[in-house]
C-alpha cells in the first residue's frame, strides 16, 4: 500500500459510464484525460460530446503528474472523520495534456510553502485494494 | 412588438432566524407566510394569485404551495435550472415573462429555506464526528450527471462552498494583489448597514475591521465573516402586469431587464470544474450576462442608484463588482478600499438589508426584496431618490441579474 494522507472515511468518488473509464486508469496509477479522436481536443471531466468540434469519439491520453499549482484552498474544517487539519484543496493545471486542469488536494506540505505556480507532482494514495486517488505534492527537485 | 413589462406589486418574509431557531414551523408552512405577506403588502387577494415560480432546489414544490393556499388554479408553475441561489432573479424575470405573454395574470415568486431541519449547506450535510463506515472504500454509482460531476471533487474532501468559492478567489489575489483586509472592509460594510434592520439575523452585532481579521479561518482565504449566514425564513415577491400593478397599495417597481445564463464549458464553476476557461476564472462568471443586461437595458454601471448583488462569499462580490464593470478586472480590492459600497456616501450603495453575511440566506430572493423597498424607500439604510437597483443572483455558479426601475 502507499502512503496515506486522508482517512477511509473520506467521501468516495462516483462515477457513471461516461465517466467510468476515468476512474478505471487509477486503479493501475495512470492519470489520463479524455482527447478528442477528430481534433484533438483535451477535455475533464469526461464527457460523451467534444465542445469543441462536437465529435463523439475519443480516447485517452496517459499525462506524466507532473504540473503547477493553479489555485488552492487551505481548509479548517473536517469533511470526514478522522481528518487531519487544515488540508488543500487545490486546482493543478497538468503537464503535457494539452491545457487540462484537474481538482485534487496538495499532500505530504507544509501549508506556508504553498504558492500559486509552483511545480507539483503526482503521488497515487490507495484508500482500499480497488481505489486510488490521485494527488499532488511539491515537486521533489 | 414592444410590451409592457412586468412590474413587481409587493414583497414580504417571515422572521429571519439563526439555523435552528425558526422553531417547530415548517419549510412550507414560512413559504405560505411570506407569499401571504408579499400579496398583501401588494393590495391583493390570494385568490389572484394564478401562478408561482422558483429556483433550483426547492423542496416546497409549487402544487404542494398553491394547494395550501387555496389558489382558485395554478396557471403557471416554474422553477429555475440552475445551482442554488443563482436563479434567484431567474425566477422572476421567469414570472415576468409569465405575466407578459398571458400565461397568468399575479405570479409569486418565493423561497423558504429551513437549514435548521433539513442540512446546513456549511458542512455539506456531512457530520465529520460520525463513525467511519467499516467497508473499504469503492468506486460509487452515480445515478446523474451532477453526481457524476461532484464525482471529481468529492473525493477530495471539496464540499463545502467555503472551500470551493475559496479557489477563484484565491487565484484573484494570485493574479491582482487583493488582500483579506479588503475582503473584511465589504463585510464590515454590509454588517453597518444590518445594524438599521430588525429583519437582520446579525442586527444587533456590530463588526470591526479587527473582528473580521480576527474571526476563524474556515478555507483559506475564507475566514468565518467572509462566509454568509445559515438560516431559516422565507420572503416572497408579487409580480404582475404594468396595467395591473398601477392601480394597487404600493409604489410599483418595474423589471426594466433581466438576464440568466452560463459563460461557455461553466458548468456547475469552480465547485467541480476546474478546467473554466483561464480569463474566467478568476471572475465571478457573469461578464457576458452583465453586458448583454446592459446592452438590453441601453443602461449601465453609471446608472445604478443603488445595488444588491449576492453575497455567499465576500470574494465573490468582489468579483461581481468586476464583472458588473462598477471598476475594471483586479480593482475590486481597491474599489472596495474607497468606501463605495457604503450607505452614506458610497458611489455603489450596496446591501442595504446587510445582505447574506449579515441579514440572512434566504438565496438571494431576500435582495429582490431590498431592492424593491429601495426604490420605494422603505429601506431601513434609503438611499435617496433611488431610481435603478441592479440585483445578482450567484456568481461562480450560473447566475441571474434584473435591473428594477421607479418611474
Amino acid at each position: 500500500m502507499s502512503e496515506r494522507f486522508f482517512p477511509d472515511s473520506m467521501p468516495p468518488p462516483m462515477a457513471d459510464t461516461t465517466t467510468l473509464p476515468w476512474w478505471q486508469a487509477p486503479a493501475e496509477h495512470r492519470l489520463v484525460v479524455q482527447r478528442c479522436t477528430s481534433c484533438q481536443h483535451t477535455r475533464l471531466p469526461p464527457a460523451p460530446v467534444c465542445p469543441e468540434c462536437r465529435g463523439a469519439d475519443a480516447d485517452w491520453q496517459e499525462v506524466s503528474g507532473r504540473g503547477e499549482l493553479y489555485t488552492y484552498s487551505i481548509v479548517h474544517r473536517p469533511i470526514a472523520a478522522g481528518q487531519e487539519l487544515p488540508y488543500v484543496v487545490a486546482v493543478i493545471a497538468l503537464e503535457d495534456s494539452g491545457g487540462v486542469r484537474i481538482l485534487s488536494n496538495i499532500v505530504d506540505v507544509d501549508v506556508a510553502e504553498l504558492e500559486v505556480g509552483m511545480p507539483v507532482e503526482l503521488v497515487w494514495e490507495d484508500m482500499s485494494p480497488e481505489l486510488a486517488i490521485p494527488r499532488f505534492r511539491p515537486l521533489r527537485a | 412588438m414592444s410590451r409592457a413589462r412586468a412590474h413587481i406589486a409587493g414583497v414580504g418574509e417571515t422572521q429571519y432566524t439563526r439555523w435552528g431557531k425558526i422553531g417547530p414551523v415548517t419549510e412550507h408552512a414560512l413559504a405560505c407566510q411570506a407569499i401571504q405577506r408579499a400579496v398583501a403588502d401588494a393590495g391583493l387577494e390570494m385568490d389572484d394569485v394564478d401562478g408561482l415560480a422558483s429556483f433550483a432546489e426547492d423542496r416546497n414544490e409549487a402544487i404542494f404551495i398553491a394547494a395550501e393556499l387555496g389558489l382558485p388554479a395554478l396557471r403557471f408553475a416554474n422553477m429555475v435550472w440552475m445551482p442554488g441561489g443563482g436563479g434567484g432573479c431567474a425566477a422572476v424575470a421567469n414570472a415576468a415573462m409569465a405575466v407578459e405573454t398571458g400565461q397568468a395574470q399575479v405570479v409569486v415568486v418565493y423561497r423558504s429555506l429551513c437549514q435548521g431541519q433539513f442540512f446546513r449547506f456549511g458542512n455539506a450535510g456531512r457530520d465529520a464526528s460520525a463513525p467511519a463506515d467499516p467497508t473499504p472504500p469503492t468506486l460509487q454509482q452515480a445515478n446523474s450527471i451532477f453526481l457524476a460531476s461532484m464525482g471529481f471533487a468529492m473525493p477530495y474532501g471539496l464540499l463545502m462552498a467555503a472551500a470551493a468559492y475559496a479557489l477563484p478567489t484565491r487565484r484573484h489575489m494570485h493574479l491582482y494583489g487583493t488582500t483579506s483586509e479588503q475582503l473584511g472592509r465589504l463585510a464590515v460594510t454590509f454588517r453597518e448597514h444590518a445594524s438599521r434592520n430588525p429583519r437582520a439575523v446579525m442586527g444587533g452585532r456590530p463588526m470591526t475591521l479587527e473582528d473580521h481579521q480576527a474571526s476563524p479561518m474556515i478555507a483559506d482565504p475564507h475566514r468565518l465573516f467572509d462566509c454568509c449566514l445559515e438560516s431559516d425564513g422565507a420572503c416572497a415577491v408579487v409580480v404582475t402586469s404594468a396595467e395591473r400593478a398601477r392601480d394597487l397599495a404600493k409604489q410599483p417597481v418595474e423589471i426594466l431587464a433581466s438576464e440568466q445564463g452560463a459563460p461557455k464549458g461553466y458548468a456547475f464553476g469552480p465547485f467541480t470544474n476546474a478546467n473554466i476557461a483561464d480569463a474566467l476564472y478568476a471572475t465571478g462568471g457573469c461578464e457576458e450576462l452583465a453586458g448583454r443586461l446592459w446592452g438590453k437595458s441601453g443602461l449601465g454601471p453609471g446608472d445604478v442608484d443603488v445595488a444588491q448583488i449576492y453575497d455567499h462569499f465576500t470574494g465573490c462580490v468582489l468579483m461581481q463588482l468586476e464583472d458588473y464593470g462598477f471598476c475594471k478586472r483586479g480593482e475590486g480590492g481597491p474599489f472596495i478600499e474607497t468606501g463605495a459600497l457604503a450607505w452614506k456616501g458610497g458611489s455603489l450603495p450596496t446591501n442595504t438589508h446587510g445582505g447574506s453575511l449579515s441579514e440572512a440566506y434566504i438565496h438571494g430572493l431576500n435582495h429582490v426584496v431590498e431592492g424593491v423597498r429601495s426604490l420605494r424607500g422603505e429601506s431601513t439604510s434609503p438611499v435617496d431618490d433611488a431610481q435603478v437597483c441592479l440585483v445578482t443572483s450567484a456568481a461562480c455558479v450560473p447566475s441571474s441579474a434584473i435591473l428594477l426601475g421607479r418611474r
